[in-house]
């Protein structure tokens, strides 16, 4: 019975069949022709020695550029930035939408409401706009930040000019992007059954043991989504350093990061094969970390509609 | 949780009240502290708004003044028998007075009190280099009035409003027939092809861009517009999301009924899911002016040629980029007539925004 409908679908479904292919195809056609295309085309740059000034005859180099790619010490170098930055600006991405998500959904707080949109409201503001606007605030001399520092009988360092200080700067600068996580982070709170703490309180836990025993593991799925999209975001972070000097890494090559080197790599050096390769570099490393975040959610994820045993 | 509720020895009503009392009193305390805590933090928050607002008010000289107030302030003078001189805070009898200085000395100098000037010249023992000079309040509109022709700003904010415009037309148009197809249609491969759609947020765009510019190159579309609309005519993760989402919890009672009087699918679309689809819709439509107003990468690599065609974002960042570091009130004027319209639209459909958000952030 299956295997006959299968074989010949009805006319009728057959015809919603086309009606919603139909409907799909100004996204299958940019699928292609934007996406499949373009990362195929990628690959098969990468077996090449495309310019994009075409001087050299177009010829097959087998495994030359990744080769090229493991000899590069920038390669490297870069990666560690990518790295070293991920690491400091990564919790800061998780925790502090969290943080201020579980402040927003007191019950204490008076008019929460307000503070909710004035909380998100930075989200919107444009980025370049928002790094003008926070160097201002995190210069030595005249900056709002080392002014409170130095109330308080701090000398604070020189933020975006000091390779020590410019990671903890770029989160900085970063922190006006935090209102989408926030937004997220509230309706997961808001979705925790108020039972759960009900009972937790029964069972004699504070504060902190509803947060560490209810909240958290029922919170884990929307941390999990945002750490997910935080890596795959940062991995690519670099438009922050290209605007605020121009991508010359400074401090000390402190801001050279991984995809400023391949923005390089093809704007300036027109190298479209060696930066095809550089982008698939990126592409496999992204793909391995959220590989093993997947591996890991099984371990720490909580999902409620699933049995612990499966 | 009270105390009494649970003592086995009937409680007395006085102690009851007493303790409900206690006990409101410790949620209104818990209650200050927590939200004197969140205004404290939105004050820091937003805190580089201010700053930035009461820079592009000030001129060059209170900018490079070191213990400048934080207003726009400039030095209050006083006129006097046709000539206009400095006013300074001086201390008399320990009383500190506004007066303006006429005559200048090393030990002692001559003021007169603009509030009774007729009073004639009152001399100060004292050096007047010590004084410190009294302010005005005097915002000046100049960085705006620059900004408006150093950044060419009407230019760039048509650029800016026409991309976006007409890449919200492509963007509702396409991803709205996409999510209908999703969301109404039954055919193989759908799921397979709604992963494949979603999983294309995943992606680092770094793997498509070099391809897909040099296309761009071939076509001679680099240095138009064409790069930054076209795209937005065939759809997108996100807004495809959010509409399917949306049209999922349509009752499908309306459509059938539109199919038996004989509309076909594309006329029930426009006739009875569009109509009451309008919400998602303002949110899209929102989303992708916040969105365009706000994309930098795109605009840069695609009209660095012609900065006649440029976008906001782009003019600003490479105005910064050619002014120097003396001018930040011409760089905060023109940062705030750039952030401007982002966040008016937001303010006004903000529950629209903030609902979108929680649709494409929470379910998928």
């Amino acid at each position: 019975m299956i295997a006959l409908r299968r074989r010949r679908m009805s006319r009728l479904a057959w015809h919603e069949a086309r009606s919603g292919l139909l409907f799909l195809s100004p996204w299958i056609i940019g699928f292609l022709a934007f996406t499949l295309i373009p990362v195929i085309a990628t690959l098969v740059f990468t077996f090449t020695n495309i310019t994009l000034s075409q001087d050299a005859p177009l010829r097959f180099v087998g495994l030359d550029n990744y080769l090229a790619l493991f000899r590069d010490p920038q390669v490297w170098v870069s990666l560690l930035v990518a790295f070293k930055f991920a690491a400091i600006s990564l919790p800061v991405a998780v925790i502090l939408p969290f943080a201020v998500a579980l402040l927003l959904n007191s019950r204490s707080l008076r008019g929460s409401a307000l503070f909710r949109v004035l909380f998100f409201m930075p989200y919107v503001v444009p980025f370049v706009a928002g790094i003008l606007i926070w160097s201002q605030m995190l210069n030595s001399d005249t900056g709002w930040i080392n002014g409170l520092l130095g109330l308080v009988g701090i000398q604070g360092p020189d933020w975006l000019n000091d390779a020590g200080w410019v990671y903890p700067g770029l989160v900085i600068i970063g922190v006006w992007g935090i209102g989408g996580g926030i937004i997220v982070n509230q309706a997961g709170l808001k979705g925790i059954p108020t039972e759960l703490y009900d009972a937790a309180r029964i069972d004699g836990a504070g504060w902190w043991g509803q947060l560490r025993h209810v909240t958290l593991p029922m919170m884990s799925p929307v941390i999990f989504y945002t750490l997910v999209l935080g890596v795959v975001e940062v991995l690519q972070y670099f438009l922050v350093p290209l605007v605020l000097n121009q991508g010359t890494g400074e401090p000390g090559g402190a801001t050279r990061f991984y995809n400023l080197y391949l923005y390089k790599t093809f704007f300036a050096f027109q190298e479209m094969s060696y930066g095809a390769t550089l982008a698939w570099l990126l592409f496999l490393i992204t793909l391995a970390f959220t590989g093993i975040l997947f591996w890991s959610a099984r371990y720490w994820v909580y999902y409620a509609g699933e049995s612990s045993s499966s | 949780m009270t105390v009494t509720a649970q003592r086995p020895i009937p409680a007395v009503p006085l102690q009851g009240t007493r303790s409900i009392r206690r006990r409101s009193l410790r949620e209104t305390r818990t209650s200050f502290l927590v939200t004197f805590f969140a205004v404290v933090l939105i004050a820091g928050f937003l805190s580089p708004l201010l700053r930035s607002f009461a820079l592009s008010f000030q001129t060059p000289e209170q900018v490079s003044q070191v213990g400048a107030p934080l207003w726009p302030a400039s030095p209050l003078t006083f006129t006097f028998n046709g000539r206009d001189y400095p006013v300074y805070k001086v201390p008399i009898n320990g009383v500190t007075r506004e007066m303006a200085l006429v005559k200048k000395g090393r030990t002692e100098s001559k003021f007169v009190d603009p509030t009774n000037a007729g009073a004639g010249l009152i001399t100060w023992q004292g050096g007047w280099r010590t004084l410190e000079p009294a302010l005005t309040f005097a915002p000046t509109f100049d960085n705006y009035i620059s900004v408006w022709s150093l950044l060419n700003y009407p230019r760039l904010l048509f650029n800016t409003a026409a991309i976006a415009l007409i890449g919200l037309i492509g963007t509702v148009i396409s991803c709205t027939l996409v999510a209908y197809g999703f969301a109404r249609f039954r055919f193989p491969g759908r799921g397979f092809l709604f992963l494949i759609l979603i999983s294309t947020i995943f992606l680092p765009a770094a793997v498509t861009l070099i391809p897909t510019y040099t296309i761009f190159v071939k076509l001679g579309w680099v240095g138009t517009w064409l790069p930054l609309l076209v795209p937005t005519f065939f759809a997108n993760a996100y807004d495809v999301f959010l509409l399917r989402q949306y049209l999922l919890t349509i009752p499908r009672e309306m459509d059938e009924a539109a199919a038996i009087d004989g509309a076909g699918p594309l006329r029930t679309l426009i006739s009875v899911i569009v109509p009451q689809a309008w919400p998602v819709i303002i949110a899209v439509a929102i989303f992708h002016l916040v969105y365009s107003w706000n994309d930098f990468f795109a605009p840069l690599i695609y009209l660095s040629t012609k900065p006649d065609l440029q976008t906001l974002a782009v003019g600003l960042a490479t105005f910064s980029a050619n002014r120097s570091a003396q001018e930040p009130g011409l760089i905060q004027a023109g940062t705030l007539m750039t952030l401007i319209v982002p966040v008016i639209l937001f303010l006004i459909f903000q529950r629209v925004f903030m609902r979108g958000v929680v649709i494409t952030g929470v379910e998928k």
